[in-house]
């Protein structure tokens, strides 16, 4: 296929370099004064100041979600770290009393650093337990260690989930609906 | 002799307090203030806000502070030397680049009479050329010091660039010595003031339009600056002859390049718009006096805002570019221009 570009065609005006060069500084001069004076063009978001929203996709720090008892929603099945292709995600899994729900972390820790915010954590869960929806994004720190967020940490930006665990509906989870901050993937 | 020693006394002092006042104060007063108008200029005219952070206390004034707060940073980076067989060339070489660019203030008549110039010599202009030049030694030395191949051909294309406009610079100007016959700026000074056909003043701008064109061409060209920075290239060169400075070093060049802003628009007011000139304003009684240093710290204002807009609105030039137009049109051009002037004025005198 033949390729089409419009090209002007220099004139010998256009060539000297002069005149256009004028129309420039014109240009230039008519949009500095509308930028200080008349209606401004600015673009710049000041930003610690102004934030631009996010979108609602935005993939930014883990979180991980709590049950309406304020228990964590995570049942330790080891899923996400197991699609993580960063391998960045540590759990160490204990019993829960509660024999429905078999398991929970004692450590769930996500190396920020090695993290490539991929989401397929969140793809992987079945429980509706570590999402990205936090609208947060890694802010930087001091030591690499602070980097690694841990339980407290993700569950600090926790969310209510009310969404039906292991495919079962339980009442009890769904107490406190009401502030259904959250949709079920 | 106490009489001579009062005079020598006199000279001396009253020649440091112009030196101080129009040198020290004026341009680099100026160009440390371009230094932060140049982003903030740049950023407003591109949609963008510029620096408005530094700050004292609650007081930002428009990010002025800037130009305080770059200087204090630079004093207190590290002063890096690298690994150079010349390291005292490298040292040297800012000062080289620094010093002439504030010498050739002192020619410059920025009032009427004879006293208000720091340095009134018949050499005026000549003067200008001669050590203005010297100031591509401070980039040269200090691009081949740096031992540093973007340096070194940062190094050569300002020695090329400075030979090519150079020339065509010396025979723009030389229309201007033909019109006023005399290299003596003030003396220049004093015939723009004349009136053409009674009405128009007999400003170089006017007398020689094109010769104007092509000094803002070539002047803008040996400053290095975009859209001729061939030598600093930050696309294909870092940062050319001055990649490797850092803190006062860098400050040193970088302030020398807004020094000439400075001295391109002074010498610009002074040959073509007609200096401390004021159509229609004469006397020397001190109000009009200062009313004329004012014009012309204006019209030398003006011209730094020219030169700092065309930085801003045209895309740069290749270097083969640059040398094209160096030799093949601007070069030309400027004969042309002396030609036509030697036939004006000899076809005037027949008359
Ligand atoms: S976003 Fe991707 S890389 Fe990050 S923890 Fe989740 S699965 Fe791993
Ligand atoms: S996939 Fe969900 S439930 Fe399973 S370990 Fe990860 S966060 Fe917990």
């Amino acid at each position: 296929m033949a390729k089409l570009t419009n090209r002007i065609q220099p004139d010998m005006i256009m060539q000297s370099y002069l005149v256009e060069a004028f129309k420039g500084v014109a240009l230039v001069t008519r949009q500095f004064a509308r930028n200080l004076f008349g209606r401004k063009d600015i673009v710049t978001v000041q930003y610690p100041e102004d934030r631009r929203p996010y979108t609602p996709r935005f993939r930014g720090k883990h979180l991980l979600t709590k049950r309406a008892d304020d228990q964590v929603r995570c049942v330790a099945c080891m899923l996400c770290s197991t699609a993580c292709p960063a391998n960045c995600i540590t759990i160490v899994a204990a019993e829960h009393q509660d024999k429905d729900i078999e398991k929970y972390p004692t450590t769930f820790e996500i190396d920020l650093l090695k993290c490539i915010y991929c989401g397929f954590c969140e793809e992987a869960c079945p429980c509706d337990a570590i999402r990205m929806d936090s609208g947060v994004h890694t802010l930087p720190t001091l030591t690499r260690r602070d980097q690694k967020s841990g339980k407290i940490d993700l569950l600090g930006l926790a969310k209510l989930s009310t969404s039906a665990q292991g495919g079962e509906f339980r009442a009890h989870d769904h107490a406190g609906t009401q502030h259904g901050q959250s949709t079920p993937h | 002799m106490p009489t001579t020693g009062n005079l020598i006394l006199d000279t001396v002092l009253y020649t440091l307090v112009k030196f101080a006042g129009f040198v020290l104060v004026f341009a680099m007063g100026v160009a440390t203030v371009l230094t932060w108008l140049e982003r903030k200029y740049s950023a407003v005219l591109q949609n963008r806000i510029g620096p408005n952070r530094a700050n004292f206390g609650k007081f930002r004034l428009g990010g002025l502070l800037h130009m305080i707060a770059d200087p204090i940073k630079m004093l207190f980076k590290e002063d890096f030397t690298p690994d150079t067989p010349n390291p005292w060339m490298f040292r040297l070489a800012p000062f080289v680049a620094f010093v002439p660019a504030l010498v050739v203030f002192s020619v410059i008549p920025f009032g009427p009479g004879e006293k208000m110039m720091v340095a009134n010599t018949e050499l005026g202009i000549l003067f200008i050329f001669a050590i203005a030049s010297l100031n591509v030694y401070g980039a040269v030395m200090g691009a081949w010091a740096s031992n540093n191949k973007w340096s070194l051909m940062g190094g050569l294309r300002i020695s090329a660039q400075m030979i090519s406009y150079e020339v065509a610079i010396g025979l723009t100007l030389c229309g201007i010595f033909m019109i006023y016959g005399s290299t003596d700026l003030q003396d220049i000074v004093v015939q723009q003031g004349q009136l053409l056909w009674g009405m128009v003043p007999a400003w170089g701008i006017v007398t020689q339009p094109v010769a104007f064109v092509l000094y803002l061409a070539c002047a803008i060209a040996e400053n290095k600056r975009a859209p001729f920075d061939v030598a600093e290239a930050e696309a294909e060169l870092t940062a050319g002859y001055w990649t490797e400075y850092s803190a006062m070093g860098f400050g040193l060049l970088a302030i020398s390049e807004f020094v000439e802003v400075v001295l391109i628009g002074c010498l610009g007011a002074t040959l073509f718009l007609g200096g401390w000139q004021i159509p229609g304003v004469h006397g020397d009684s001190v109000p009009l006096v200062a009313l004329q240093i004012g014009a012309f710290l204006f019209k030398a204002l003006f011209l730094i805002w020219l030169q700092m807009t065309i930085r801003w609105t045209l895309p740069r030039f290749r270097y083969d570019q640059v040398m094209r137009l160096g030799w093949r049109i601007l070069l030309p051009l400027a004969l042309v221009n002396l030609v036509g002037t030697g036939i004006v004025l000899t076809l005037i005198d027949r008359k």
